[in-house]
């Protein structure tokens, strides 16, 4: 244990601090040598990142009460940049704060290591909950549209991704090898490892749409190569940093590449239908909040359970 | 606003810490063009009008050391009605009173404004007067234009919030978390007409609401 860490943590971290100590050089160098303003997305897309990793390692560092603090932060800031996307009524607007209250009890429910409750909280009882206490308010109109923009919403940004809560405190006991922080680690870091596999391998050969009408800057090429590095680091970290064999971690590899896939397109498909182009602007260079963490709200409970059905019985 | 150091020290801890809190980490502004805001007086940001977190909200965008400078218009009728809310609002929150139609009894109301932009500060004005339907544009009342022609040295910032009139609006006290985006306009000068300098303002601020499409609120 170093900072209270498992010691493959504090490498596996100063590894992922090192590679974006090299991506950042390697944005500098680009933009000293080409045009003022080509490479101006991508600088403060890399500024975000420096922000972004240093509240995660400070996160998962201190201690497990603040990691989970900041998973159900970054809950809140996801519902509540879902909540100021959709149409909502205004009648509902009492109810939608009841929404937000549902976040420090789901993640409760993860911090005492309660599954049965975790499970069941959102699409069982909040699903009932809060249709009937619409349906009491007594307004119909647009009834059905505000029960089902509502509950989807919770069903990604709260009870998705919260899985990487669960992860951490349920995981704990079956991964000697790291803990739950190293399962949290694992999923977080390879899920957006292959975002920027994918960005990346499209950008570079990217030819063959494969969703020209939601996403049309996805491709085959992209998500094939993405896909395939991910399994490849997956297969190198896995067993430094979970239960799992070179084999199985590739295979989660595969599981959180195509999960965050289909995570990505899911969220832009919202963003299509709603006419906006970034979920919002608290991220420069990567848009809103829900831009970043639109592949883990697959990619969590997709690793989650396929860690829970191998690795846990 | 008090010369009282320690009231300044509890104005200046409750934008620090309790306003920021609020409307930075609670809400969430998007500021789009944040470089056309003032960086120092004397200049008056005139935004639409939904909620009463709307002032809060403009004078969080601007920087801290600035705060001392930064004056809220706000009518007296609405804001003195109790004197705990009378005093909160002239030391805490810094307001400048002022009385709403008293220009058809031949006195100036905004004098007081004339002279705060004199001493270089920074006013907070909503234009529409009052908070009016959420998330829609009323018509502006004049008296923007008579101060901007009064001052025609003073640059006026037209600013176009959406979101606060979803968060706390008319009618509510429960504050409920919605994103909230802030587009800030190009200065603009009073020249020598004052409802020509209302008519153009008012075609701003309405142009700097269409630049995006928030969400129906129905």
């Amino acid at each position: 244990m170093v900072f209270g860490l498992p010691e493959h943590v504090v490498y596996a971290t100063a590894g992922v601090w090192a590679l974006l100590v090299v991506a950042s050089l390697i944005v500098w160098g680009l933009r000293l040598r080409g045009p003022a303003d080509r490479y101006e997305e991508l600088v403060r897309r890399t500024e975000s990142w420096w922000w972004m990793i240093g509240a995660f390692t400070f996160a998962i560092a201190v201690n497990t009460t603040v990691a989970i603090v900041f998973l159900a932060f970054v809950s809140y800031l996801a519902l509540k940049e879902y909540l100021s996307l959709i149409p909502t009524r205004r009648i509902d607007r009492g109810l939608l704060l009841f929404a937000y209250l549902a976040i420090p009890l789901q993640y409760y429910w993860a911090a005492i290591d309660w599954y049965g409750m975790f499970i069941v909280f959102v699409p069982v009882w909040l699903f009932l909950f809060f249709p009937a206490l619409m349906a009491l308010r007594g307004d119909t109109q647009g009834f059905l549209r505000a029960v089902g923009t509502l509950s989807w919403g919770l069903m990604l940004t709260v009870f998705a991704l919260s899985h990487l809560a669960m992860l951490l405190v349920g995981g704990e006991v079956y991964n000697p090898v790291a803990g739950g922080v190293g399962l949290l680690f694992f999923v977080v870091v390879l899920t957006q490892f292959n975002d920027v596999a994918q960005y990346t391998w499209g950008k570079l050969i990217g030819r063959h749409k494969v969703t020209p009408k939601v996403s049309p800057k996805k491709t085959w090429e992209g998500l094939l190569g993405g896909v395939l590095t991910t399994v490849a680091v997956a297969a190198c970290l896995g067993p430094y940093l979970t239960p799992m064999d070179w084999q199985w971690s590739a295979l989660a590899g595969g599981v959180i590449g195509v999960a965050g896939f289909l995570g990505d397109v899911t969220i832009s498909a919202v963003k299509r239908d709603l006419g906006v182009k970034d979920t919002g602007g608290l991220l420069p260079g990567h848009g809103g909040i829900l831009d970043r963490v639109d592949s883990l709200t697959y990619a969590a409970p997709a690793f989650f359970h396929f860690f829970r059905y191998f690795f846990t019985s | 606003m008090s010369r009282n150091p320690f009231i300044r020290l509890l104005r200046f801890l409750f934008f620090a810490v309790v306003v920021r809190v609020l409307i930075l980490l609670a809400l969430g502004l998007t500021v789009r063009n944040r470089e056309r805001l003032p960086k120092h007086g004397p200049a008056v940001l005139a935004a639409n009008h939904n909620s009463n977190l709307d002032a809060l909200a403009l004078m969080s965008l601007m920087p801290l050391h600035l705060l001392p400078k930064l004056r809220p218009v706000a009518a007296v009728d609405y804001f003195f009605t109790s004197r705990v809310r009378g005093w909160f609002v002239t030391n805490i929150i810094g307001i400048i009173p002022v009385k709403r139609g008293s220009g058809k009894e031949g006195g100036n109301p905004l004098e007081a404004c004339e002279e705060a932009l004199d001493r270089g500060e920074i006013l907070v004005l909503f234009p529409e007067g009052s908070r009016g339907d959420p998330e829609t544009l009323g018509p502006l009342k004049k008296g923007i234009g008579h101060l901007a022609c009064a001052r025609p040295h003073v640059p006026i910032i037209p600013i176009y919030m959406h979101g606060l009139g979803k968060a706390l609006p008319k009618g509510s006290t429960v504050l409920v978390p919605f994103n909230c985006t802030v587009h800030v306009g190009e200065p603009l000068y009073g020249t020598t007409s004052y409802s020509a300098f209302v008519v153009e303002l008012e075609a701003t601020m309405a142009k700097l609401g269409a630049q995006e499409k928030p969400p129906a609120w129905e």
